[in-house]
């Protein structure tokens, strides 16, 4: 029953592309929408549960892509392979920095992990022999997966499809293992949290590494579905707009995380219409967003919801 | 070797004064509101290209640097006024992503107005350079460091010696306390938004003839003078006037001695590291948590 919403989203996902087949909203537009969730919600364990902000998560998002991107094109390796050695290079690299970046709070947090997104892409740009500079890599093999290769929309919207709910399934039940109730304690107060016997520093790192991670498999499945890489994909504006995924559905709800990356991805492809004019769109929508609905879209318009039932039932009885 | 040692600190004490009055404009924001204000590059980037565009116009320079910066202090106060304090109370996160909203919004602005190409104005006092020993430099520089000089003295003054500057600085020990002693917390917050907007809009008048402006010019600059402010403890003033100073010579040092590519790193590397040992900054105080 825990996991109930879980599986109605899951049906919604596999039914999408049996009511609309050969559409491209489901199988392209659907697809980037699934890799945003995958991050979101690996973003969302962080910023939601633990309460510590990340303006430099699309640093880890790189690295995996770049991982897979180098390790395949430059030494040929297998895919999955090239996807461990990434998912292994930002998960130590998250985990070296966690302890003297989270140590940080509040604004000193938030320049701090901007400060680590930058660096990463300024590498990227700069370190033209292994990235190939701000050109980025072309003609990055397809995915095989012990013998079947992801060829075409429809099987790239499935695999994508597929890891999303693995990442959704592991993030509903990270937050209710020991760890997330330990995630929640630190958010409400570490001091506290401390106080009751949580390792505050542990749960910290863990849930950082946790984060890279995920991000770090989307980055993987990006590059080869993509089959090219640059740095505008995994620079500060990216970072931000992770974060505004996860806040703009409501932190601290998974399905939240998810909805708002969902959100995001669809406006960017409405707005592209409006050429000149979209980031003035973009920019103004981000503003109303968060001084009318704080607490993000989808926790905010179910909370209204819920007030709303409320009243009509009392005025009702 | 030490003649070029000179160049790179001559180059760097200038670009770090314009990262002081960006981080200045920080902190005060900071200080009166408790938000971080990720629209301030922003200021800086409205100002020089209004000031390019009247001057283009017929303007006098004088005349059009006044408008440009009193353009901009309205822009800050309207930011102000329809943003900051409707959403007044919100979380970190929440403000942070309203002021990159805000900052987004004004270079769309600016994106409609003026186009993707590169602006410049012309140098105040013509361009033939000083020389200075060995090290050369742009009469431009002399403006920008005098400038930088003067406006940090003015505001130090201001903070320190008048009753006004007093009772924003008292907003931001305690607001509540401030407003019991009967100070006007929102005026000082209009106060300090027309202030920082102001202050970012001289220094992107000053720095235009040298590093030319486009409606994308303020996003270093912004992060850059956010570094300042954090690198000083933020919501010290001085503190982040001396962090921008420090990571304009650092910057210079770092790009002329190892790499111009990588200089931006170098910039944010030296940020984390401050932040790695001293987690509130070089001159922040310490806080203490209640539960």
């Amino acid at each position: 029953m825990r996991l109930a919403g879980f599986y109605l989203f899951a049906a919604g996902v596999a039914l999408l592309p049996v009511l609309f087949p050969d559409n491209y909203f489901v199988t392209v537009v659907g697809a980037s929408a699934g890799l945003h969730v995958i991050l979101a919600v690996g973003l969302n364990l962080l910023m939601g549960y633990a309460g510590q902000i990340s303006l430099g998560h699309a640093a880890f998002f790189g690295m995996g892509a770049y991982a897979s991107a180098i390790l395949t094109t430059r030494f040929a390796w297998p895919g999955l392979l090239a996807m461990a050695a990434g998912l292994l290079v930002a998960g130590v690299i998250a985990w070296l920095f966690a302890r003297p970046i989270l140590r940080l709070r509040g604004h000193y947090l938030a320049m701090a992990t901007l400060g680590f997104g930058i660096i990463i892409h300024v590498i990227m740009v700069q370190a033209m022999q292994w990235t190939g500079g701000p050109d980025g890599l072309a003609g990055i093999p397809p995915l095989n997966l012990l013998g079947w290769t992801i060829e075409g929309d429809e099987q790239w919207y499935g695999v994508i499809a597929a890891a999303m709910l693995l990442t959704i399934w592991l993030s509903l039940n990270i937050v209710d293992s020991r760890m997330g109730r330990a995630l929640r304690a630190v958010r409400g107060s570490e001091f506290a949290a401390q106080m009751m016997g949580v390792d505050t520093a542990r749960a910290k790192t863990q849930v950082f590494v946790v984060s890279a991670l995920f991000a770090a498999f989307a980055g993987s499945l990006f590059a080869h579905q993509q089959a090219f890489v640059s740095p505008d994909s995994f620079n500060l504006m990216v970072s931000v707009e992770l974060v505004t995924m996860v806040v703009l559905g409501g932190m601290a709800s998974t399905f939240g995380a998810a909805c708002g990356a969902i959100a995001l991805t669809l406006l960017h492809q409405g707005l592209v219409v409006f050429e000149d004019y979209e980031m003035l769109i973009h920019g103004g929508l981000l503003m109303v967003v968060m001084i009318f609905l704080p607490q993000g879209l989808f926790v905010g318009l179910s909370q209204g919801a819920r007030r709303g039932w409320a009243n009509l039932r009392s005025r009702a009885a | 070797m030490p003649e070029q040692l000179f160049q790179f600190l001559v180059t760097g004490v200038t670009v770090g004064s314009l990262y002081a009055l960006v981080g200045l404009g920080f902190a005060l924001i900071y200080n009166a509101s408790d938000v971080v204000n990720f629209a301030q590059g922003e200021f800086v980037m409205l100002g020089a290209m209004t000031a390019i565009s009247l001057l283009a116009a017929g303007w006098p320079l004088v005349l059009a640097a006044i408008a440009a910066t009193l353009l901009t202090v309205l822009v800050g106060l309207l930011l102000e006024r329809f943003a900051i304090e409707p959403a007044w109370g919100a979380s970190v996160v929440a403000t942070i992503i309203m002021t990159i909203g805000a900052a987004i919004f004004l270079r769309g602005v600016a994106l409609l107005l003026w186009g993707k190409d590169f602006h410049a104005l012309p140098p105040f006092s013509g361009d033939t350079p000083l020389h200075l020993g060995s090290a050369t430099l742009l009469p431009q520089s002399l403006w920008v460091l005098g400038g930088a000089v003067l406006l940090v003295t003015l505001v130090h003054a201001f903070l320190n010696r008048t009753l006004m500057g007093k009772a924003l600085l008292a907003c931001s020990f305690n607001r509540a306390a401030a407003q019991l002693v009967g100070i006007n917390v929102k005026v000082m917050l209009r106060l300090a938004y027309g202030l920082s907007a102001g202050l970012g809009a001289i220094a992107g008048i000053l720095i235009a003839p040298i590093t030319f402006s486009s409606y994308e010019a303020g996003i270093m600059l912004g992060l850059k003078g956010f570094s300042a402010a954090i690198v000083g403890g933020i919501g010290n003033p001085m503190g982040a006037v001396a962090g921008g100073l420090l990571l304009g010579v650092l910057e210079a040092l770092g790009a002329g001695l190892i790499s111009s590519g990588y200089k931006d790193a170098i910039a944010f590397l030296f940020v984390l590291m401050v932040l790695f040992f001293e987690p509130t900054g070089l001159f922040g105080h310490k806080v203490a948590e209640r539960v």
